[in-house]
């Protein structure tokens, strides 16, 4: 490991908002309970099913989770700024069919057009940076309108009809390799990368630093010297271009690019981001806890099927776990004060 | 170096928590392997996957399937979207089911060419895959079919529409379903094939996602488009209900003729009630059944269910047309679902 050259931690203004030793403790606490969750979640149905403890069914579990996943690493940058981004799944329904219909249309060559796409879903989330910031707007307001247009052009680019026979690159993150007794996809792979690349970011960069005093306070933030307005704006633009990715993730595992993908996705990444630990009050959580988050649901919803529950009881197990989540979150709050 | 020390700390911190997530659920990892054939048990496992949860007709389609399951000594398990057109949440819902070693799954695709790739790779397990209600796109990307023609169903009240106007001009009205999907395609063109008429003489249409708040929206904005539309076709029953509350409002009621397909209970208590004048009646009960059967003789004998099997259509009125066959309400609520 070695050390990156990011300015010496002294002079960040994050350290004069708060000692360093409660800062990492703030960084790290609300994993704890998640995982705990995750644990019991796993050992529960390891005991009650025999398909659920197999390496096959854990590389499933990963490829479910990969696209709203990743979606909630956008979610979580944006709400770690006590934002909140309730387009993230019309946008990437918008990426995924752009490039599915550019590249199968032709007029592309496939890796042009992913590139495009991807390019596209972060202009969305430049713009959404740009009227919370500049105007400004309450992000849920813009994102709740972000969201109707996005989903309306989807509509009206695909002329409602899903795109199939698309070319190689695009199906080619759910192309699958050995390993051991398991297949995994390259995308479960793209996942977890995004995943260890943004914890770093935010954990261990001068970016990430400024990200949790933004969403500490703004003001004290703005006072430090933080550049506060283009730190946002560029936050809701790497959230949109990792829309993108998972516009992408969605084509290489459906294989299709289908109008009608991710209509709820927006609140499943809230919900992932909330299991995890991440406070919607701005400024505390993190990646980790949202990849234990969407671990969560994913392990459920998996495990229950196995069972034999219907899918409703599911939904009925998640939606207890969010309020007990942020429930946790506010006795924390309190405690800490 | 604090600097260090605290990079490599975070950097380890971040690696821990992922390695105890992923361990988490690899630990003892190379269990059995992910074979698909249920070991042991003895009884059949049967999966059936529904568009959603919530609309009658699929809860009605889970009972059939349910009580046949019974009477075959077979292990149903059910899932479905979360809303119609749920493609990803049907495809997740496909794995695990192969994954918990089912022998056949039976689903509504709620996209029906989206869904042929996660049904091409159930197949590929040994799972057979039979569609219900709904076809694939294309046909062949299932095993079987077992569903109503909804062609059929639409042609039926066409020629019982074209039949009650007895040679008046019509100014028809189409509540449909949702643009590119098939159901709502088909029953809109056989109505249309039926009645005699082509799209020129469809004076408003609309989409309405089958709901009943959005069917009297949509009869609203035709009447306001068209005050002279005498004769509604709607893709089911709650957007008829729909139309006809807005038709009542402009007192209306009287004078313009409802139909509908699908003769879910409401439904035909509805026609009984003069508010619909005829619904083409289909049984998603005997679809889920035969679905479940054919699951049950595939792990007896290895024989795999083919090709469509129509599981029928009634007309259901009691205005009966001269030349138009039919049953009445009786006979609808005798055999309704929902």
């Amino acid at each position: 490991m070695t050390a990156t050259s990011t300015p010496p931690s002294t002079s960040s203004p994050y350290a004069e908002l708060k000692a360093p030793t409660t800062a990492r403790r703030l960084l790290t606490a609300p994993t704890t309970g998640p995982l705990a969750a995750l644990l019991l979640a796993c050992a529960f149905f390891s005991f009650s099913t025999d398909q659920f403890l197999t390496g096959g069914n854990f590389s499933l579990i990963v490829q479910q989770v990969m696209v709203v996943g990743t979606l909630a690493i956008g979610q979580t940058l944006i709400i770690l700024t006590a934002g909140i981004d309730l387009s993230c799944g019309a946008v990437m329904a918008f990426g995924s069919i752009m490039i599915a219909k550019m590249a199968a249309e032709g007029s592309m060559p496939p890796l042009v057009a992913i590139a495009v796409g991807i390019a596209v879903c972060g202009g969305f989330g430049l713009l959404n940076g740009l009227l919370v910031q500049k105007i400004p707007l309450p992000p849920f307001i813009v994102t709740l309108g972000m969201l109707n247009v996005a989903f309306a052009l989807t509509h009206i680019y695909s002329e409602e009809q899903t795109v199939t026979n698309l070319p190689g690159p695009l199906t080619a993150l759910g192309e699958t390799f050995p390993l051991g007794h398991t297949d995994i996809t390259y995308g479960s792979l793209v996942t977890i990368g995004l995943f260890l690349l943004l914890a770093y970011a935010l954990s261990s960069t001068g970016w990430g630093r400024h990200v949790y005093a933004l969403g500490n306070s703004q003001e004290a933030a703005r006072l430090n010297g933080i550049r506060t307005s283009r730190l946002t704006i560029g936050v809701y633009t790497v959230a949109g271009l990792l829309y993108g990715l998972a516009a992408l993730l969605l084509i290489s595992r459906t294989g299709v690019g289908d109008p009608q993908a991710g209509q709820t996705d927006n609140l499943d990444s809230i919900t992932a981001v909330v299991l995890g630990g991440t406070s919607l009050f701005g400024g505390r959580g993190s990646v980790l806890g949202t990849f234990i988050g969407v671990l969560i649901v994913g392990v459920f919803r998996n495990g229950l099927q196995l069972m034999g529950v219907a899918s409703i009881y599911q939904t009925l197990i998640t939606g207890v776990l969010v309020i007990l989540a942020v429930t946790v979150d506010q006795i924390s709050r309190k405690k800490a004060r | 170096m604090p600097r260090t020390t605290r990079l490599s700390s975070s950097l380890l911190r971040a690696a821990a928590v992922t390695g105890v997530a992923a361990l988490t659920l690899t630990a003892c990892g190379s269990g059995s392997g992910s074979d698909s054939t249920g070991s042991g048990s003895g009884s059949v496992k049967v999966g059936l996957i529904t568009k959603t949860d919530t609309n009658p007709f699929f809860v009605k389609m889970k009972e059939g399937a349910e009580k046949a399951a019974k009477e075959n000594g077979a292990e149903l398990s059910t899932a479905a979207g979360k809303f119609d057109g749920d493609n990803a949440g049907q495809v997740t819902a496909l794995e695990n089911m192969v994954a918990a070693g089912v022998k056949g799954i039976l689903i509504t695709p709620s996209d029906s060419k989206a869904i042929v790739p996660a049904i091409e790779k159930a197949k590929a397990k040994g799972v057979l895959v039979i569609a219900l209600d709904t076809p694939t796109d294309p046909e062949s990307a299932v095993d079987a079919l077992f569903a109503t023609d909804n062609l059929k169903a639409g042609e039926l009240i066409g020629e019982y529409a074209k039949a009650a106007m007895k040679g008046k001009t019509a100014k028809i009205a189409a509540l449909d379903l949702a643009p590119g999907v098939s159901v709502g395609v088909q029953r809109h063109d056989g109505f249309l094939k039926g009645f005699g008429a082509t799209e020129k003489d469809v004076a408003c249409a609309q989409d309405t996602g089958g709901d009943q708040a959005k069917g009297q929206t949509a009869m609203e904005n035709c009447l306001q488009k068209e005050p002279g539309i005498n004769v509604v076709y709607t893709i089911n029953e709650p957007a008829a209900l729909g139309a006809y509350t807005a038709l009542k409002a402009k007192g209306r009621e009287k004078d313009v003729l409802i139909v509908s397909v699908d003769g879910g209970c409401t439904g035909t208590q509805a026609v009984k009630d003069g508010k619909i004048a005829a619904t083409s009646q289909q049984y998603p009960l005997k679809m889920a059944a035969e679905g479940v059967k054919a699951v049950v003789a595939y792990a007896k004998d290895g024989k795999k269910a083919s090709g469509y099997t129509d599981t029928g259509v009634t007309l259901i009125t009691d205005k009966a047309q001269d030349g138009v066959t039919s049953k009445d309400t009786a006979y609808g609520l005798e055999n309704c679902w929902g």
